[in-house]
């Protein structure tokens, strides 16, 4: 018999198979959202020097995703937006866009936000004259960015990168709200299961904990090499 | 969308009050402003520990602030309404379980901003306040917690936007706050959830949008201030004069 204490659920084949299913669609929300995020966050801090149209349009994007919580962002895409989409889609997008693809668009959204400002900090933190002397010297505009504003940038705005990092891990336990089966999600299920509920919050716990704590570690060690330069 | 507000407004600002229990972005405002108010203390404690001399003070803050910087709060509020009732045998409501794990939430980020604030000022307050005799206590709380905390209140204003967003989490457990008004309202129309939800995204933005203006405008005023030469400030000299 199990009571809310009880640790055994632990040892049982298919709880570990289940919380390890979780592990797999937690981890694989987090890269796919953070290869979206980072990638988008750069566009838009670059986008934002480009003119006073763009740079009113990507403020706009991120006052939305910075005001607004982001698990109300979740359920404008995942309740929301399908509603918009016209009759003739519905029946490939219910068929083919899972609460997994609405997370992830979501997610990555709502990050690309938050990264894109702390480039824009980080190229603040860089001298105008590093620009002007890659232009002098021949550089267009795009190669002035890649090869000289960015990497300095990127060194500035490194700390608050990694943050951004831990925090969209975090979020991704959002996604249970939309009904995708990540590693929170997991443990309401094992819990409603077997009410072993210490138990079934004890794993979730130890498992973001290592996950945060080795991205907190990579963080500070990339800041070294970095700065040692 | 104009329908809806007019229908459902008032659910969504103040819930079923005064005919049942508070909620909607009542709830959301009141929730906030309560973990505030009840982390702040908190806050203070985990800065000053994190600074503190005797290094097992220094050790434990720290395991308290990375534990919670690594897990989600959503985790956290699981904790504190699933797990807390079965160790402690309390029942409490679903609002005030998730005002408990916003508070230790809450105590370590804004412990950090109080941190960085204290780290700020120059060494010499607290060492000139130490060579005229004041305790360590007493240099705390007439030297450096007053300059601190003034020049930490825009991030304080910050930490509390986060909050207001962060009672959203709390619809997941059934507090009756903005977001699960809005699901409510949403279960109620059926057919509108891009309305419902474009609507509370509007409200949420409103309300932490305009607390960012106020917190911009703090920050210059603190700016202004802590520019000021200590030349122009009025000295005793003068006063009595």
């Amino acid at each position: 018999m199990f009571t809310s204490t009880t640790f055994d659920i632990l040892w049982q084949r298919d709880v570990q198979l289940l919380f390890l299913d979780g592990l797999r669609v937690t981890l694989e929300l987090f890269a796919l959202s953070a290869v979206a995020a980072y990638a988008l966050g750069a566009l838009l801090a670059a986008l934002h020097f480009a003119g006073a149209f763009c740079s009113g349009l990507v403020q706009a994007f991120v006052g939305y995703h910075r005001n607004v919580p982001a698990i109300v962002q979740l359920m404008v895409w995942y309740f929301g937006v399908p509603q918009a989409f016209p009759a003739s889609w519905t029946g490939w997008t219910d068929a083919h866009l899972s609460g997994f693809f609405y997370a992830v668009v979501a997610l990555s959204l709502n990050a690309a936000a938050y990264i894109s400002e702390d480039l824009r900090s980080g190229f603040r933190a860089v001298s105008h004259g590093q620009y002007e002397a890659a232009r002098a010297l021949g550089l267009g505009y795009v190669a002035t960015l890649k090869l000289v504003l960015m990497p300095q940038a990127a060194r500035a705005a490194l700390p608050a990168l990694v943050n951004q990092a831990l925090s969209l891990f975090k979020a991704t336990s959002l996604a249970m709200a939309i009904g995708v089966a990540d590693v929170m999600y997991i443990a309401r299920q094992v819990d409603g299961a077997t009410y072993a509920t210490f138990a079934s919050y004890l794993v979730p716990t130890v498992l973001y904990l290592i996950c945060t704590l080795t991205l907190m570690a990579c963080g500070s060690w990339l800041h070294t090499r970095l700065s040692a330069r | 969308m104009l329908d809806i507000l007019e229908r459902f407004g008032l659910s969504l600002l103040i819930g079923q009050f005064p005919h049942g229990p508070l909620g909607g972005i009542a709830l959301t405002l009141a929730m906030s402003a309560t973990a505030l108010v009840l982390a702040f203390p908190l806050a203070i404690l985990v800065a000053l520990a994190r600074e503190a001399t005797w290094r097992p003070v220094r050790r434990a803050a720290a395991v308290y602030v990375y534990a919670v910087r690594g897990i989600p709060l959503l985790l956290l509020i699981f904790w504190a309404y699933f797990v807390l009732p079965l160790l402690t045998g309390l029942d409490a409501p679903a609002s005030v379980t998730v005002v408990a794990a916003l508070v230790v939430y809450q105590g370590a980020y804004l412990g950090e901003a109080i941190r960085g604030a204290i780290r700020a000022l120059p060494p010499g307050q607290a060492e000139a306040a130490r060579a005229l005799g004041l305790g360590y206590w007493r240099t705390i709380y007439w030297v450096i917690l007053p300059q601190a905390l003034f020049n930490c209140l825009p991030s304080i204003v910050n930490q509390f936007i986060l909050l207001v967003k962060d009672t959203s989490l709390a619809y997941i457990v059934g507090a009756h706050e903005a977001t699960f008004a809005a699901t409510q309202i949403n279960a109620q129309l059926l057919t509108k959830p891009l309305q419902v939800y474009v609507i509370l995204a509007g409200i949420y933005f409103l309300l932490c949008y305009t607390l960012s203006r106020l917190s911009r405008m703090l920050e210059r005023r603190v700016v202004r201030r802590r520019a000021r030469p200590a030349a122009s400030q009025p000295s005793f000299s003068e006063a009595s004069a």
